[in-house]
């Protein structure tokens, strides 16, 4: 017989509820059960109500974040047996500081419209012809923005920004870093664009650098290191400018 | 009824969705073009696809051996026609990806960098490490964000093509945020759904690879063609059915059974060799290395584990500096899923169904029989994967075929009127419909997820990698009986916000539809060719079968299979063949006919 664990997980549907309430299901715990796995077993034999998103279940498609046990996790990344020592009871719900729709889906539309805003997409002064081939990229070049390039849009680090939580204009980690992850390609022409965007108080100057952002990363992104870095470019930049302004 | 009106409609924003998008948007700009997904695009299942892309662009490499690989690989099955567009505008398309930016993998010099991969005699492989999928999709994602006269519908379930005046109209959608049920009509609606990975048990397949686009077509009267043609990807974690590239054993993995033993050599596949070589041993076909495997099965020699028997992949010797770099997520995914260190460890791996050859019939321009009606990528069959798909010839489908598919449905649109009422009105009855069956009704016994584990359990008895008459005709007969007890189906979830066991139900009504198509195709093909095998029909017919099957939905909901010729131009069939006797060159192959050039 296998082990038990108990999932608590939050329950809300805005036809029923004003706010939500708290449920119990009981669910075997499995070794190679992930915390997703748990909660298909919930809906497909307990309650076929229970609402949540996933689709990939190898961490890659970003759908499936929640808090477990009060942190940002991808369900499908993380297992049940690392919780079934500790008191039997684990804590699922929505990712933090975002409005939910329903048990354990948040909004994402202010995400979309975050990322949109810091144009992530490869800005050109001028575009040469198709036949003059690629764009030349060292594997040098390429390691100076890869790291960016990796983020799922998960958005775990927006659950894990106190930031986020305390002004929800703020641009926010992920996006940020996939600013960074085109300013620092050696084939963009856009940061000034992307600057214009970013250097005000809900941009870069938001970040109190708290870091957690980086912690939590499933895919090791360093949105707090690419905060950093655009803080010390506006800096300098806004240097340059004074500089310039007072020439002749 | 809400209506929203475009001219061009994607369903699906995956690869393909999105490149049809931006080339719809690319012939003209005036058009409104409107990206439909169950999910937001970059969620789509593209972001899964691991070792790469494949277009010629080394020297030493040709369009005709890009080629010659695809149709031999697909056991003669491919229209040659498509397949020589395809490796014609597979590497424009890369080139266009590096363009918007898209971190593909590079040599010192700065040059794109390739990698060797099953079935394929030259190393063509573009690859962004082993997450090329991902990469692609995200890089499209973003650059679509630039387009305006893109409208993103993210998170609207299609239930159903509105179908008037012979032309398919538009859509009806759930919006799963609020339940709301209406049309969005349009002047042409391209598929691009991907596959149907999920009718199986056991597969590499994301949770929202349901077949939804190819049953969409088929209840619209657009036939599906080649729907037999299942790919088992040889190497799947057990439990998870997570794919381990085919890129592992590019790098040079091998494939062991329980003894340590590189069994292939066994099965007309070569020699064993210390490093890779290209269509040999672990870099054959993916068909032919899942077949290898059933038989190493029934002789004993692979190992037992509670999920299925399985073999070793072992890739202890290429050691930290090319796993790390050139193969970071399957030493990630193994560590994650699995608990094992591939540079310690052997990786337990079994064969687990991963693609869809077949699907919705489309010509060239990725147009189906039904005006109006357009489909590209996994959902689509053109067809240039034949019997059996090479690896990395999927991704560079996608831009390919999306790309014509954007073009058509673009230039077609243009010259169509808007939807009429009589659409509208045909929505309106879809809304009464769902809402009669799923939402108000009661007394229903059925669980969605008893009819689902039913189904695929059926069709991996009948149609698994071996098939034949019996089982074949025994799961016909239980697909019939599923579909009746389908209709008896009840939901605890009478809702209307975000519904997702609506969406499962629905998504099951489509399922089981593809699974009825796939055993009817695989009963009246009494041969056995690439991912095809039928035990009581083991040769190559091409007397008989050098032809697609077509499997048409006759009003009574049963299916009706014709066939149609495969198209050849310049590579008259010949054995397969793989190891050391594989041709150097096609044009050394005997039965290559004249060069025909196509305008």
């Amino acid at each position: 017989m296998a082990d038990k664990i108990v999932l608590e997980i939050p329950r809300y549907s805005p036809e029923r509820d004003t706010k939500p309430h708290f449920e119990q299901f009981e669910v075997p715990v499995h070794k190679e059960w992930v915390v997703l796995d748990a909660l298909n077993y919930i809906k497909d034999r307990v309650d076929g109500s229970l609402t949540y998103r996933w689709s990939c279940r190898m961490g890659i498609c970003g759908s499936c974040g929640m808090m477990v046990n009060g942190e940002p996790k991808l369900s499908c990344a993380t297992f049940l047996s690392s919780y079934s020592r500790n008191g039997n009871k684990l804590r699922i719900e929505p990712l933090r500081y975002f409005p939910v729709i329903r048990d354990l889906v948040t909004e994402l539309s202010d995400f979309l419209v975050k990322l949109k805003a810091v144009k992530p997409w490869l800005i050109r002064q001028e575009e040469p012809p198709p036949s003059d081939g690629e764009f030349l990229q060292t594997p040098e070049q390429l390691e100076e923005y890869k790291q960016y390039s990796m983020c799922i849009n998960c958005t775990l680090c927006y659950a894990a920004c106190p930031v986020v939580g305390l002004d929800p204009v703020f641009v926010g980690p992920a996006a940020i870093a996939l600013a960074q992850r085109y300013n620092k390609d050696s084939r963009d022409q856009g940061s000034d664009d992307r600057m214009a965007v970013l250097a005000h108080p809900e941009g870069i100057w938001g970040c109190t650098f708290v870091g957690e952002c980086t912690r939590v990363c499933p895919k090791h992104v360093d949105p707090a290191g690419a905060i950093q870095q655009y803080k010390l470019k506006a800096a300098l930049d806004w240097v340059k400018s004074v500089l310039y302004a007072t020439r002749p | 009824m809400d209506a929203s009106a475009h001219d061009v409609l994607l369903v699906g924003g995956g690869g393909a969705g999105l490149r049809a998008a931006i080339a719809a948007a690319e012939v003209n700009p005036k058009l409104s073009i409107a990206v439909v997904s169950k999910v937001y695009p970059m969620r789509s299942h593209t972001v899964s696809a691991e070792g790469g892309a494949a277009g010629v662009v080394k020297s030493d490499d040709s369009l005709d051996e890009h080629a010659y690989d695809t149709i031999s690989g697909g056991d003669w099955l491919c229209d040659q026609d498509a397949v020589e567009a395809f490796v014609k505008e597979a590497p424009q398309e890369l080139l266009q990806l590096e363009r918007w930016g898209c971190p593909w993998s590079r040599d010192p010099d700065g040059h794109i960098a390739v990698r060797a991969f099953g079935g394929m005699k030259k190393r063509r492989t573009w690859f962004a490490a082993d997450k090329t999928g991902f990469h692609m999709l995200h890089t499209l994602f973003q650059t679509t964000l630039k387009f305006d006269p893109i409208t993103r519908y993210d998170e609207w379930f299609v239930t159903k093509l509105l179908v008037d005046d012979g032309r398919v109209q538009g859509v009806v959608a759930i919006e799963l945020m609020s339940g709301k049920i209406q049309a969005i009509t349009a002047k042409a609606v391209i598929l691009c759904t991907g596959g149907c990975g999920r009718v199986f048990p056991f597969t590499t397949n994301a949770n929202i690879k349901n077949g939804d686009g190819m049953a969409l077509a088929h209840r619209a009267g657009a036939p599906l063609k080649d729907m037999e043609f299942v790919q088992y990807h040889p190497t799947g974690l057990p439990f998870t059915g997570i794919l381990i590239t085919e890129a592992a054993r590019a790098e040079g993995g091998y494939l062991l059974n329980k003894d340590g033993y590189r069994y292939l050599q066994d099965y007309n596949l070569g020699k064993p060799q210390a490093k890779p070589v290209l269509r040999s041993m672990e870099l054959g076909p993916r068909d032919r290395l899942s077949q290898a495997f059933v038989k190493e099965d029934q002789k004993g020699r692979t190992l037992e584990t509670p999920y299925g028997s399985v073999v070793h992949l072992d890739l202890r010797h290429l050691g930290e500096k090319v796993i790390n770099s050139k193969l970071p997520f399957v030493r990630e995914l193994c560590l994650k899923y699995q608990n094992i260190d591939p540079l310690k460890e052997l990786i337990p791996v079994r064969p687990v169904v991963h693609y869809m050859m077949g699907g919705v019939s489309t010509d060239i321009n990725g147009a189906t029989p039904l005006p109006g009606l357009y489909a590209a990528g996994e959902v689509a069959c053109v067809s240039i994967n034949g019997a059996n798909r090479l690896g990395s010839n999927s991704l560079p489908e996608c831009l390919v075929f999306g790309t014509r598919a954007g073009k058509a449905a673009a230039l077609y649109a243009a010259e169509q009127n808007a939807a009429d009422g009589k659409a509208l009105a045909q929505a309106n009855e879809e809304r009464k419909r769902l809402e009669a069956q799923f939402l108000r009704g009661h007394g229903g016994r059925e669980r969605v997820a008893t009819i689902r584990d039913e189904m695929q359990q059926t069709i991996e008895k009948s149609a698994g990698i071996y098939r034949e008459e019996t089982s074949l005709a025994e799961g016909a007969n239980k697909l019939f009986e599923l579909q009746e007890r389908y209709q008896d189906i009840s939901l605890d979830d009478r809702s209307r916000t975000f519904n997702t066991e609506l969406e499962s139900a629905l998504e099951l009504g489509f399922m089981l539809d593809v699974a009825e198509s796939i055993v009817q195709c695989a009963l009246h093909r009494t041969e056995s060719r690439g991912a095809h095998q039928r035990t009581d029909f083991p040769a190559r017919d091409d007397k008989n079968f050098l032809a697609h099957s077509l499997v048409f939905r006759k009003p009574d909901g049963s299916s009706r299979v014709e066939y149609l010729p495969v198209k050849i131009t310049r590579w008259s069939p010949g054995e397969r063949v793989y190891g050391e006797q594989a041709p150097e060159k096609p044009k050394e192959m005997p039965q290559a006919l004249p060069a025909k050039r196509a305008g």
